[in-house]
């Protein structure tokens, strides 16, 4: 194992604002934020779909604010074929509905209310996705 | 007023997501491959939001209600069962491949980027799949 691109502080930092959003959001909605269920009912469920929608319009507009402020370019890098980004999006919807949450609504609304149900999710898709970048290391 | 909240929560994770770096699915990768070579940042993103979020959570829910609503609205499923293991296996997986969760990849919906686009459309349509076999559980 080497340790490379290490951020901690960026890292600390970004996880204190989105720790943050999850306190705005249960203290004045009384909702747990979970991306993946608040995106699959705002595309399935009346209840609530206002809010979602607003919520995921947050999430687009956060990045565009930043840029605009700070003015740092955001660059993200994914050289996937069409195919496997297919296939990774079904597995990441159809998995996340599956198992009621995804990074954030297990990994910390879950996690930091101590469920047990919410640490096995967590636990079991990190194990995974090592394993899945472990054997695409070897192919 | 909760709908303004709505927004604003959502802008600052979106905020958060850029500053973390999680929006970058090569940074996810990086923590991923943790038997080559490992970026450890990512472990720090969930530090830095679990030391906010866990003792104020257990602060705000001794509350009677929320500011702006009836009251406290969240999944008490405690079950661990054959569905939440398959189910977050099949998600480990997809975020394995390409290195993106849904919150970074909707928040990359602001970077015009083709892939991301792609991989989300397939995702609500994984979203849309589950429901229509009405294998949903509530989200947590």
């Amino acid at each position: 194992m080497n340790i490379v691109n290490f951020t901690p502080v960026t890292a600390t930092l970004g996880g204190i604002l989105i720790g943050l959003a999850v306190v705005v959001f249960f203290l004045f909605n009384g909702r747990l934020v979970g991306i993946s269920g608040i995106a699959a009912n705002a595309l399935t469920e009346k209840n609530n779909r206002f809010d979602n929608i607003l919520f995921l319009l947050g999430l687009v507009i956060g990045p565009i604010l930043y840029s605009l402020f700070t003015k740092n370019e955001i660059n993200i890098t994914i050289s996937n074929s069409f195919i496997s980004l297919i296939f990774a999006g079904l597995l990441v919807g159809i998995g996340t509905r599956i198992s009621g949450g995804c990074t954030s609504g297990h990994g910390i609304s879950g996690i930091g209310r101590f469920s047990l149900r919410s640490i096995v999710a967590t636990i079991t898709f990190m194990i995974v996705g090592i394993l899945t970048v472990l054997i695409k290391n070897f192919l | 007023m909760n709908k303004l909240v709505s927004l604003i929560a959502g802008i600052i994770f979106g905020v958060g997501l850029v500053i973390s770096e999680m929006i970058n699915p090569e940074k996810v990768l990086g923590f991923l491959d943790m038997f080559g070579n490992w970026d450890p940042s990512l472990s720090f993103v969930m530090i830095g939001a679990l030391i906010v979020s866990s003792p104020l959570f257990h602060i705000i829910k001794k509350k009677e209600k929320p500011i702006f609503a009836e009251n406290f609205n969240y999944s008490n499923n405690k079950s661990i069962n054959n569905q939440l293991i398959i189910g977050s296996a099949l998600f480990g997986a997809g975020w394995g491949l390409i290195g993106l969760c849904p919150g970074p990849a909707i928040s990359s919906i602001a970077l015009l980027n083709i892939h991301s686009i792609i991989f989300i459309a397939a995702m609500f349509f994984g979203f849309y799949l589950v429901k229509l076999i009405s294998f949903d559980n509530k989200n947590t």
